[in-house]
């Protein structure tokens, strides 16, 4: 590519979510594992009322999703945007906005959330001022990224940016319907909804949590980094249309699958569960776009760790989309709902799949933003065992325990009485609890040797200008 | 149309997202605000108390539902287990929703009225010294604080904006029918004029001296799921 045109790029936005990304990765996963090990080890937050799992529980999935999965969303589709385009961001000023209105986001959640301050909805705990400041800063995005879209050389909008501008108009509609609340104070509110209308509008927001911030935008990044990474073009032009607008408009029917044989009508449920199934299609159609992409190209995986996490993240993306749609079968979901069965699911596919892409998405960009090469692809190799033992010994660890619980809850004894008291039920989870928590903290290693890595690298790119006089 | 046209606007494209996703909400939500089974009431239903109202939201300070369901599913099991089976009319005045989504503890919906004051008390300061097994860690400064009542008038005021059915009269004697549910021995016959005989009334975290959030917390656990009177339908399964 002419070197000009990327001196006009804005890089600077994307270093910066990029270092957030890394910072809050790492926070993101040590609240996970201080979690994880206070189940394991009750008692453990010491009577702090700060940190109990009822408190800290929010700001992990928040600061996972949002500050980490956020940045490097913001981070990609910044620098997606702007190659496809051959177009600097549309607006420094809104290009600014969002990274410190949403790192603003990220702080007043981090001390609201502890302090007990809190919505008390999964996955939209804010309270409504930074609900609005969160709609404010999206605003800004949606401008600057559209801006960026309509300033693009070539005709056509390359399939990443058709994924992220997905990702940005869903989330927008989601956020504000589920946070309709009046306020009481500063801090509190009532939402507008309640009962069964509020589960149906708070799973139809959680499930497309899941659907666009976690599946769509990162799909998005797929279709940009895994081509380039692998040096090859994307394997279906026609798949990536079907599968685009397939997932778009059915994985918006599946929030109802959280809500099987609850007070939700029958219909609903049904109906929730037969687009899940539906979107086995797909989801596989992306899967098989992603890996098909290295056609042609399979010996690089041999020598490219980078290469290897995007591969690895696209099969934790098949497996979970499988495992998924499974799950929404009402029989099934029968044994699995309420049990860790559901949280291995959500880690097969939070860790599996987007912390590895993101992962590969860093290890590809960042060297490009400061110009140097990466500090150590054997580093990058060991990262990348150290992500996949952890999450295996994660996921496995709670297939256990789930399909256990799910039995254990179920079980009656040749007289006809339930088998298990409640309290017995929870003491059979424990050695898993362990075992989940060390397979956590391995991830998280991982995740520090990323953090060194990149450190080294970045530094190296300051140090090479002087390196080359001596 | 070809798919070239849609991908060369940025328009085009943007709407085409937009109706798109937008249709499976509309068919799966608008219609829960009209049907009968979703929007009946049941009798017995009442809106919270001050005192429970406070508990309630204690209840989400404290992120319960991230390890406690408030939704029993239609299962022999679980209605062994727990009690009859939720009905969408029990929780028509919870803004937000409390089903939960997992049960690292159980259920909640039908706790109140199973275990004693005592306990609750005893449970919510080490829940181990009553239940050995528990994963659930201890709340202890619940019986420390003071119970804030300053703003209960509003936070009634509100919900009743969003369709909570206080009454001008319920929310003008707040304070007081808070403090006579809290007391347990001072005059109810207010609270009981407008809420009902059945509301439990008692000094529930045994300090007499002072109305604590943990009075606040056991009041609202000691009314779940007790309001709709299942008895009669039991009686007929046998």
């Amino acid at each position: 590519m002419d070197p000009n045109l990327a001196r006009t790029y804005d890089y600077e936005v994307i270093k910066k979510f990029s270092i957030a990304a890394v910072i809050y990765a790492v926070v993101g996963f040590l609240v996970g594992v201080i979690l994880a090990l206070e189940l394991t080890f009750p008692g453990l937050n010491a009577d702090i009322p700060y940190i109990t799992f009822g408190r800290l529980r929010p700001l992990h999935t928040s600061a996972v999703i949002f500050a980490f999965g956020g940045s490097v969303l913001f981070a990609t589709s910044y620098y997606v945007v702007q190659r496809t385009c051959k177009a600097r961001l549309f607006s420094d000023f809104l290009s600014n906005l969002t990274f410190w209105g949403w790192n603003l986001v990220v702080v007043l959640v981090v001390i609201t959330y502890p302090l007990g301050i809190t919505q008390g909805k999964e996955y939209a705990e804010p309270i409504w001022p930074i609900d609005l400041l969160i709609t404010v800063v999206w605003v800004a995005y949606f401008i600057n990224f559209v801006g960026t879209l309509a300033k693009r050389k070539e005709p056509h909008i390359y399939v990443a940016n058709w994924f992220y501008l997905a990702f940005i108009i869903t989330v927008a509609m989601l956020h504000i319907v589920n946070n309709l609340a009046v306020p009481v104070s500063l801090t509190d509110s009532y939402p507008v909804f309640a009962g069964v209308q509020d589960a149906m509008i708070q799973w139809w927001y959680g499930h497309n949590a899941v659907g666009f911030f976690l599946t769509a935008a990162f799909l998005g990044l797929m279709y940009y980094f895994v081509p380039k990474q692998a040096e090859r073009p994307v394997y279906s032009y026609r798949l990536s249309i079907v599968h685009f607008w397939a997932l778009s408009f059915m994985y918006i029917w599946a929030g109802p699958h959280h809500l099987h044989y609850t007070a939700l009508p029958d219909w609903a449920s049904t109906l929730g569960a037969t687009f899940s199934i539906m979107l086995l299609l797909p989801s596989w159609g992306g899967m098989i776009n992603g890996i098909m992409t290295l056609s042609g190209a399979w010996h690089k995986l041999r020598t490219d760790p980078i290469l290897r996490f995007f591969i690895v993240s696209l099969s934790f993306y098949g497996m979970s989309t499988f495992e998924g749609p499974m799950m929404s079968i009402k029989s099934v979901n029968a044994l699995s709902h309420y049990t860790d069965w559901t949280i291995g699911h959500v880690h097969s596919g939070a860790l599996g799949w987007v912390a590895m892409v993101s992962f590969g998405a860093l290890y590809h960009m960042m060297p490009k933003l400061w110009g140097v090469t990466l500090y150590s692809t054997r580093l990058v190799n060991l990262h990348f065992w150290l992500a996949t033992i952890g999450v295996v010994i994660y996921i496995v660890a709670m297939w256990i325990s789930g399909v256990m619980q799910g039995l254990m809850w179920r079980a009656y004894d040749t007289f006809g009485n339930l088998n298990y008291s409640f309290a017995e039920t929870v003491a059979a989870m424990h050695p898993y609890y362990l075992i989940r928590s060390i397979g956590g903290i391995v991830f998280l290693v991982g995740a520090l040797v990323m953090v060194y890595n990149l450190v080294m690298t970045v530094r190296g790119g300051a140090k090479q200008t002087p390196a080359t006089a001596a | 149309m070809q798919h070239s046209t849609i991908e060369k606007s940025i328009p085009l494209m943007s709407i085409l997202t937009l109706v798109l996703v937008a249709i499976g909400g509309i068919v799966e939500i608008v219609p829960l605000f009209y049907i009968k089974s979703t929007i009946e009431k049941v009798e017995g239903m009442r809106p919270y108390t001050p005192l429970e109202l406070k508990g309630r939201d204690l209840y989400i300070r404290e992120g319960c539902y991230n390890c406690h369901s408030q939704m029993i599913r239609p299962f022999r099991d679980e209605t062994e287990r727990y009690g009859h089976y939720s009905l969408a009319a029990e929780s028509m005045y919870d803004h937000p929703f409390q089903w939960g989504s997992k049960r690292t503890g159980p259920d909640l919906a039908r706790i109140g009225g199973k275990y004693s004051n005592e306990w609750h008390k005893a449970h919510m300061l080490k829940p181990q010294h009553v239940v050995p097994e528990s994963v659930m860690p201890a709340y202890p400064w619940l019986q420390e604080n003071v119970l804030k009542t300053d703003d209960i008038e509003k936070r009634m005021q509100v919900l009743s904006m969003v369709g909570v059915p206080y009454s001008a009269e319920q929310i003008a004697n707040a304070k007081q029918d808070l403090a006579a549910q809290a007391s347990g021995s001072s005059d109810a016959s207010g609270l009981n004029k407008r809420y009902g005989n059945k509301v439990p009334k008692a000094d529930f975290d045994g300090q007499p001296d002072k109305i604590t959030e943990l009075d606040a917390l056991v009041a609202y656990l000691q009314m779940l799921g007790t309001l709709v009177d299942f008895s009669g339908q039991q009686a007929k399964a046998r």
